[in-house]
């Protein structure tokens, strides 16, 4: 563990990302019991030193509290290992992560694009990808 | 940026030119291709006579284990009976399904990549328009991560108002599910009139917000106005009927040999795995599992009302029914109760760095110009942190997640939906069952493709 | 056999000599449209605007209200277009119901070529026709770009009226155009040009 932040209510625990699988596997069985995992998202820090941040939200059905795991990949090819084992959900999750953030899971069953088409350039979601769209030319510019 | 014209893609099938994008993507990266890309690539590849070709083949073929290979056959992403733009390439052993790839993202919008470009206030507007049956809930996780951010509390009336327009909400939601469920069913009858109790109650929306559909009722701080005079008699009026509606509509379907036969015993996973793969809402809570986030983690007061959460046993498809059948009176229950114990007071806070100020004002205070200039030219600032914010949408959890770096617009909002989640049980349940029950458990699980992929 | 009635109008005095004149140009072609010929092409161009079979194509928001056109509030059949054809090879219209993105821009192409001549296509809503408040990377900007757009109709969504509405003047269209449908006149306008 490098961190324990609580923020607003929140607890976050901040992991080394060798170790997560680890943490993650002893978190969803008893006592803590985090049977669910609610949500993978990741946030783009270009000038932080390593590039994405993934946050994991955890619900455990039992005591009903919440608990926010969260990782740094870094910037050249960020890898990071799967939960696909431990949570059948994260499949989507990471598919997801990957489609729009380009980070990568390790042991992932089936890592490929999810919503963008298979031949898509770049990873749309990263502060450097251009939100794209066309300007609306009014009349007046004409 | 995919450069992609149109003529081609219909010249060679837009569905072969998909597979072999997948193909070329996946050489390009120097990977072997995943198992959806395999399967999708396949069924995309070849033409009608070769897919008779496979069939026959099949037929005669027998694998080692005695069983024969299975035959593709890809529905969607067109197809009236999935509930919007989801397309699935199922593997076929006869009518058997042997197994089902859900192929998503036809409708993905780039909501949350256009969030990050809106000021905090504008980008509730994109929000509503994600999940467009659940709009008034889109908004309600996102306000109130945007309140958490700022740690603001919002008056009591607006709590109210914002339980009772989000039971409203969902009412009309379960209403278009139980109509399109039962039209792909083959009972097209429940359809007109479950819809006529919809327009009656998208007017109340409009009554109070404007619009029929993706209001931008609820703001940071509160609600956008308050009831207009005679709302609330007409809800009033709206809920008093709603339960003998809900009694014809059971008239129609409990009973009905053919909604009974086609609905028992269909698209059942034991709780232990639909929790692990994130199911949540009636489909989880017809299993059994009682999670409903409004009784197990409050939020805008709904400890203060009195409502029962219903359970079902199996965890089949005609318990995600009756499930949702009496949430329905459950919520007209909690309309009733909001709207008896509405408090007084301000439907906004008061709290002129984040909330416009009264239109009045406009005209009399120079302060309340220049506040109100302002907020709708640069927005109001957020401090630093992050959070998750969950709400019970009429699928399940629909989380909020927003990182702010304090500046005028959200670093980073993503929204966990609960179809996206809940549309990833679909293939172990599906192993195994006939393919026309397909249908069923697609509609079971009432996912809206615009939250599946945003 | 006037199924359609000729345009009417004020009636012009009769004692001016250039008004007469205009005025018998007018039945001449009063004369020729009631003659066989000219009233088949009417005749096809009031039935197909009087029975418009539009394809199941929803994709978003505007599919509700889509649907909500065919309940009996608004009720669609009350203009002959009720019947929503599962099979685009069924339909002569395309109602675009939603924000149509860069994955599913070939699909629908695809569809839209499978529909049979003559076919019209309705955009529906802000976001088929300009992408409306989705400026961004994933959607196709207006969907005039992939098929040929007969009527805009603007909302986010629009009502079931407004949806009504440009049915009726896609009626009004066909009604008046007779027989070619937009895609072969702009095939037309690209071979004179």
């Amino acid at each position: 563990m490098v961190e324990e932040i609580e923020h607003r209510g929140e607890l976050t625990i901040e992991l080394r990302p060798e170790r997560l699988l680890e943490v993650a596997r002893f978190l969803a069985g008893p006592p803590a019991a985090f049977a669910m995992l609610s949500d993978v998202a990741c946030a783009d820090f270009p000038e932080a030193p390593r590039r994405f941040r993934l946050a994991y939200q955890l619900f455990s059905l039992e005591s009903g509290a919440r608990l926010r795991l969260r990782v740094w990949a870094g910037a050249d090819e960020p890898e990071v290992d799967s939960v696909t084992p431990i949570w059948a959900t994260a499949n989507w999750h990471e598919r997801e992560v990957y489609d729009l953030m380009g980070v990568r899971f390790r042991g992932h069953p089936d890592l490929c694009r999810i919503f963008m088409p298979h031949d898509w350039d770049g990873h749309p979601l990263r502060r450097d990808y251009p939100v794209g769209g066309e300007d609306v030319q009014f009349s007046d510019e004409q | 940026m995919s450069s992609r014209r149109p003529a081609e893609e219909a010249e060679g099938g837009a569905f072969a030119g998909e597979g072999r994008a997948a193909l070329e993507a996946a050489r390009r990266e120097g990977r072997e291709l995943t198992e959806t890309e395999r399967v999708t690539a396949e069924a995309e590849a070849f033409t009608p006579e070769e897919a008779m070709a496979r069939l026959r083949a099949a037929e005669e073929e027998v694998e080692p284990a005695g069983r024969r290979k299975p035959m593709l056959l890809n529905i969607g992403p067109q197809h009236p009976s999935t509930h919007g733009v989801l397309r699935l390439v199922t593997e076929l052993d006869g009518e058997v399904i042997r197994d089902v790839h859900p192929v998503i993202g036809y409708l993905h919008t780039g909501i949350e990549k256009q969030c990050e470009n809106k000021t905090w206030w504008q980008a509730i507007t994109l929000v509503t328009r994600m999940d467009y049956l659940a709009p008034f809930f889109n908004i309600h996780a996102y306000t109130m991560a945007v309140e958490k951010l700022l740690g603001m509390e919002i008056p009591p009336r607006a709590e109210y108002l914002r339980v009772l327009m989000s039971e409203l909400n969902r009412i009309t939601s379960h209403l278009v599910w139980l109509g399109t469920s039962g039209l792909e069913l083959g009972a097209i009858s429940v359809f007109f009139y479950t819809y006529r109790e919809r327009d009656e109650a998208l007017d109340l929306f409009e009554m109070i917000s404007g619009e029929r559909m993706n209001h931008r009722y609820f703001q940071v701080g509160g609600c956008a106005d308050d009831m207009p005079p005679g709302f609330e008699k007409a809800v009033r009026r709206f809920i008093e009927r709603m339960p003998e509606r809900i009694t014809e509509y059971e008239d129609l379907l409990s009973a009905n040999e053919i909604w009974v036969e086609r609905t028992r015993g269909i698209g059942i996973l034991p709780p232990l795995e639909l929790i692990g793969l994130g199911v949540t809402g009636p489909a989880l809570r017809a299993a059994g599992v009682d999670l409903d986030l409004r009784k197990a983690q409050p939020y805008s007061g709904y400890e203060h009302f009195d409502f029962q959460v219903p359970l079902g046993a199996d965890g089949d498809a005609y318990d995600r029914y009756l499930v949702r059948m009496r949430e329905m009176r459950e919520s007209c229950r909690i309309v009733e109760q909001a709207l008896d114990g509405m408090p007084e007071g301000p439907f906004i806070a008061d709290d002129r760095k984040v909330v416009l100020p009264p239109r009045p004002e406009l005209a009399t205070s120079m302060e309340a110009l220049i506040h109100h200039f302002k907020l709708v030219t640069e927005g109001f600032r957020v401090p630093e942190g992050e959070v998750y914010v969950p709400v019970e949408s009429p699928r399940g959890e629909l989380g909020c997640y927003l990182v702010s770096d304090g500046g005028p617009k959200p670093y980073r909002c993503h929204v966990r939906d609960p179809s996206f989640v809940n549309l990833q049980a679909l293939r172990p349940m599906a192993r195994g069952a006939y393919l026309a029950d397909l249908i069923t458990m697609i509609g079971s699980l009432d996912n809206v493709m615009g939250g599946v992929d945003r | 056999m006037a199924l359609i009635p000729p345009p009417g109008g004020p009636r012009a005095p009769r004692d001016d000599p250039a008004i007469d004149r205009d005025l018998r140009e007018q039945e001449v072609a009063d004369f020729e449209r009631s003659l066989l010929t000219t009233t088949v092409e009417r005749a096809l161009a009031w039935a197909r605007s009087s029975s418009i079979w539009p394809a199941t194509f929803g994709l978003a928001c505007c599919a509700i209200e889509m649907m909500h056109t065919a309940t009996p509030r608004y009720d669609i059949a009350r203009f002959g277009a009720e019947v929503f054809r599962a099979s685009p090879r069924q339909a002569d219209l395309l109602i675009v119901s939603g924000r149509v993105c860069q994955k599913m821009a070939p699909v629908l192409r695809n569809i839209y070529d499978q529909m049979l001549e003559p076919k019209w296509v309705i955009a529906m809503g802000a976001c088929a026709s300009t992408a409306g408040v989705f400026k961004n990377y994933a959607v196709v900007q207006g969907v005039d770009k992939i098929v040929p757009v007969d009527v805009y109709v603007p909302g986010c969504p629009p009502r079931p009226e407004s949806l009504l509405e440009g049915i009726l003047l896609l009626q009004r269209l066909i009604g008046a155009k007779g027989v070619p449908a937009s895609s072969e006149l702009r095939a037309g306008s690209r071979e004179a040009a």
